[in-house]
């Protein structure tokens, strides 16, 4: 690729960047986990935050193309965000997946019916995340 | 290159760690709040509930099996505790403190699947499984009573849901706050927030509301539950935070919003192979977890920088006065002492990337303190400050274990029993302090008990006994003197030793692993009234200040931790004392020992010392006489080699950077070897 063309490219463009995914886990271990999960999807830009607070501020500032969020997590849980992204119309079509434990069946279900789209039951393994993301993302 | 996947199963046992460690201190408040018969916070409850489920998920991630499966016997427990289907008891508590102990050693197996492990976890399971649950008789739902939004009653988890009914039980009245946050700040206005509720309220929960909020603010619904009235919940909070409005009682029945089924995402096929394309990781975490060994690297390579700037200094010095490159050496002047700024800026800053807080150890002992005493059957309070005291990682690490015997020693030992306690007029309970603080370059850490005290006179009895201490020297020891026999490895003042001091390992393994980090101990004790042990560390093993002197034509370097003071010598004023040469220092009596001499450099008739540089170590002093003070300088240590390694005095080698190794002096060795060496102790009088 020549300078010319490369300054002509936006951002995104030059990155080959097709997707960006919001990650939100309090578990660094975990998050890292997710996100370079998600990595494996060509094309793929991953933005991580720590707990629903930070992910509401991520999603303040940028679009996403999909939000994977725990839902147990300090500060502010994953419930909260998911009525977040529903309720501002910027988001409003983003795809939310939650990420729940067998054991809390009831916050598994609070968190589709307030309009999450999937949830995945820990423990995570990358092939099911990279399966539900495809799918939500239509790939 | 490491093996990417070991570099994640280092960062499952970092996170593993500091979940176990949280538990472990969150555990230890909620014992405490338990014992006082006060009101246990229910966010605490929650938080031990959320480090244990956290370990539980990423322990299944790893192949943790005993892990992940005690985490999840105990996520179950702590769950029905949380939501009020069961009460903390003892049996419960010990339950929980067991698991620390357990997770811990689960984490270092090196097998995490071990079938030997399987039965004793099976049978820690069934404990846990048989902590009763006392089923909660329910007669209607209370948060009927109020006419909350069905919108917020939506994006309650299970947790709060209880606490909102719990709260409502309790008699507390509900209101709602309205309140605008910016996004920059908003993590500190919730904790100031939090902070500000205490006992008499209590936040629900807080949400998004779905009108306000914009790219730099957001408008939050806080759900409060209070004990206090309308009025002074307005007073408290409406001015700095927004509107606060009672929430209303109702007459007819809301219901909770349905708890639908729903098919998880399946997926059964694996992933298709993936590659290329471009990818970027952002990140809005704020912190990193860094192995020490990189930052041991970075710091080798600011030592290097260091000694290029040295070098830099030598051609400075070289062209000083030549006429002809004036200009260029003062530029070079300039760029050296820019240099040297950004490396001091640079090496305080991977300094401070090493320090952590003390607190880490202290929580370990406070749990040793509770096991101890349960075990000894002796009440103890444990008095804990400076926790925050901020010291190298790498210190920590080696301090958690002389830190450790401390502690037993002094529960199994220096604090008495109840009964005996109250005979000689004391309060039932002992109070054991940890404290820690900065003093110039060093942590002090001092562990005190009010316990019975040390017996001075027992202690000589006893080494002279076990053939340590000649009857003859033992005449001439100071009652301080007789209490640093404790140090001396193979004594005890105990016939019985009980099982948790015990354990083969004595104060002078405690002593030696302090002098290892270039530390000291002391001993202060009275009969009848308490112990008080202190122990005096450097801040940071990677770098030392240091005193450069020469004896005898050759350079050494003095830790300046350990120094007090110079000063010039007068070798007419000094007089010989008990075989000891001594000078009066300020109407003192200051042992000196002349390092030529000592090292074998000078002999006899030589040119003498001087200056004497006055040591401190601890409560006692001791003067080295050198022969000239080169000045101070920051030098990093390294390591003698292994054919060196056993020769005593040295801590090892720098470089000072124009191509000249110092040897470092090991200044608690050198104490040890003039104070305790054997010529002491067996009453010879052979030094010069």
């Amino acid at each position: 690729m020549n300078f010319e063309k490369a300054a002509s490219l936006s951002y995104d463009e030059l990155i080959m960047r097709q997707y960006r995914c919001l990650v939100v886990e309090d578990s660094q271990t975990m998050r890292n986990m997710l996100a370079e999960s998600l990595l494996r999807i060509p094309g793929m830009e991953v933005v991580t935050a720590e707990n629903g607070l930070s992910g509401i501020r991520a999603l303040a500032s940028q679009k996403f193309d999909l939000v994977l969020t725990d839902v147990n997590m300090p500060v502010m849980d994953g419930l909260k965000l998911v009525r977040h992204v529903r309720g501002d119309p910027r988001h409003a079509d983003t795809p939310v997946v939650v990420i729940t434990t067998e054991n809390a069946p009831n916050d598994r279900d609070r968190a589709m019916a307030l309009g999450a789209n999937a949830y995945i039951e820990k423990p995570i393994q990358a092939p099911r995340v990279i399966r539900a993301v495809k799918k939500l993302l239509e790939l | 290159m490491t093996d990417p996947r070991d570099n994640v199963q280092q960062e499952f046992l970092a996170e593993a760690q500091e979940l176990v460690e949280a538990l472990s201190r969150d555990l230890l408040l909620l014992d405490e709040a338990h014992h006082r018969g006060e009101r246990i916070d229910p966010a605490l409850v929650n938080e031990i509930f959320r480090s244990v489920h956290t370990l539980k998920g990423i322990a299944g991630m790893f192949g943790y099996k005993h892990v992940g499966a005690v985490a999840h016997a105990l996520e179950d427990l702590l769950d029905d505790l949380r939501l009020g289907r069961t009460a903390v008891g003892q049996n419960l508590l010990d339950i929980l403190f067991d698991s620390v102990e357990r997770f811990q050693s689960l984490l270092t197996l090196e097998d995490p699947q071990s079938p030997q492990e399987e039965a004793g976890v099976q049978q820690y399971i069934a404990a846990i499984r048989s902590v009763g649950i006392e089923e909660e008789v329910e007669e209607g739902d209370p948060i009927d009573k109020y006419a909350i939004d069905q919108a917020v009653l939506a994006v309650l988890t299970e947790y709060e849901e209880h606490r909102l009914r719990a709260c409502i039980r309790e008699g507390l009245r509900l209101y709602r706050l309205r309140a605008s946050f910016d996004l920059m700040t908003i993590d500190d206005s919730i904790e100031a927030l939090r902070e500000q509720v205490q006992e008499e309220v209590e936040i629900i929960t807080y949400l998004p509301s779905m009108e306000g909020g914009n790219e730099d603010t957001i408008e939050l619904v806080v759900l409060l539950a209070a004990r206090v009235s309308e009025e002074e919940l307005k007073a408290e909070f409406e001015g700095r935070y927004g509107l606060i409005e009672a929430i209303a009682e109702q007459t007819h029945l809301p219901t909770l919003p349905p708890r639908r089924t729903s098919i998880p995402v399946l997926s059964m096929r694996p992933p298709s192979e993936d590659d290329g394309g471009q990818a970027s990781l952002r990140s809005v975490a704020d912190s990193v977890r860094v192995d020490i060994r990189k930052l041991d690297h970075l710091m080798s390579v600011v030592g290097e920088l260091a000694l290029v700037r040295s070098a830099v200094n030598r051609i400075v010095d070289r062209f000083k006065h030549d006429v002809t490159h004036r200009q260029s050496t003062m530029d070079l002047d300039r760029i050296g002492r820019g240099l040297e700024r950004q490396l001091l800026e640079l090496r305080t800053g991977i300094l401070d990337v090493r320090m952590v807080p003390l607190g880490q150890v202290f929580n370990k002992l406070a749990r040793i303190v509770r096991q101890s005493a349960r075990e000894d059957d002796k009440q103890v309070r444990l008095v804990v400050t400076g926790a925050n005291t901020e010291v190298d990682k790498l210190i920590v690490e080696e301090l958690t274990d002389p830190l450790m015997h401390l502690v037993r020693n002094a529960v199994d030992h220096g604090i008495e029993s109840p009964e005996a306690r109250l005979q000689a007029n004391k309060r039932e309970e002992g109070t054991l302090a940890l404290n820690a603080y900065h003093k110039g370059s060093n942590v002090v850490i001092e562990v005190e008990d009010d316990g019975g005290g040390m017996n001075a006179h027992l202690l000589r009895d006893e080494a002279i006994e076990r053939g340590l201490l000649t009857v003859e020297a033992s005449q001439e020891l100071s009652r301080q003197e007789m209490l640093d026999l404790v140090f001396l490895p193979g004594l005890s003042t105990r016939s019985e030793v009980t099982d948790m001091s015990g354990r083969g390992v004595g104060m002078d393994v405690v002593k030696t692993n302090i002098l290892r980090l270039g530390g000291m101990i002391s001993i202060a004790s009275e009969q009848g009234t308490g112990t008080k042990i202190t122990v005096t560390l450097p801040i940071t093993l990677a770098i030392i200040r240091a005193l450069i002197v020469t004896v005898a034509a050759r350079t050494f370097a003095f830790p300046i931790t350990a120094v007090r003071e110079a000063i010039p010598y007068m070798p007419n004023e000094v007089h010989t004392i008990h075989g000891r040469n001594v000078i009066t220092l300020r109407g003192e009596t200051l042992a000196i020992c002349d390092l030529g001499q000592l090292f074998d450099l000078r002999k006899p008739g030589d040119r003498e010392g001087k200056f004497v540089v006055v040591g401190s170590m601890g409560n006692r002093k001791l003067g080295f006489v050198v022969d000239e003070l080169i000045g101070q300088e920051d030098v990093i240590i390294k390591s003698l080699g292994k054919s060196l390694s056993s020769v005593r005095g040295f801590a090892g080698a720098t470089d000072l950077g124009d191509q000249k190794v110092a040897l470092m002096l090991d200044a608690p060795a050198l104490f040890t070897e003039y104070f305790e060496g054997p010529d002491v102790f067996r009453g010879l009088e052979s030094r010069p």
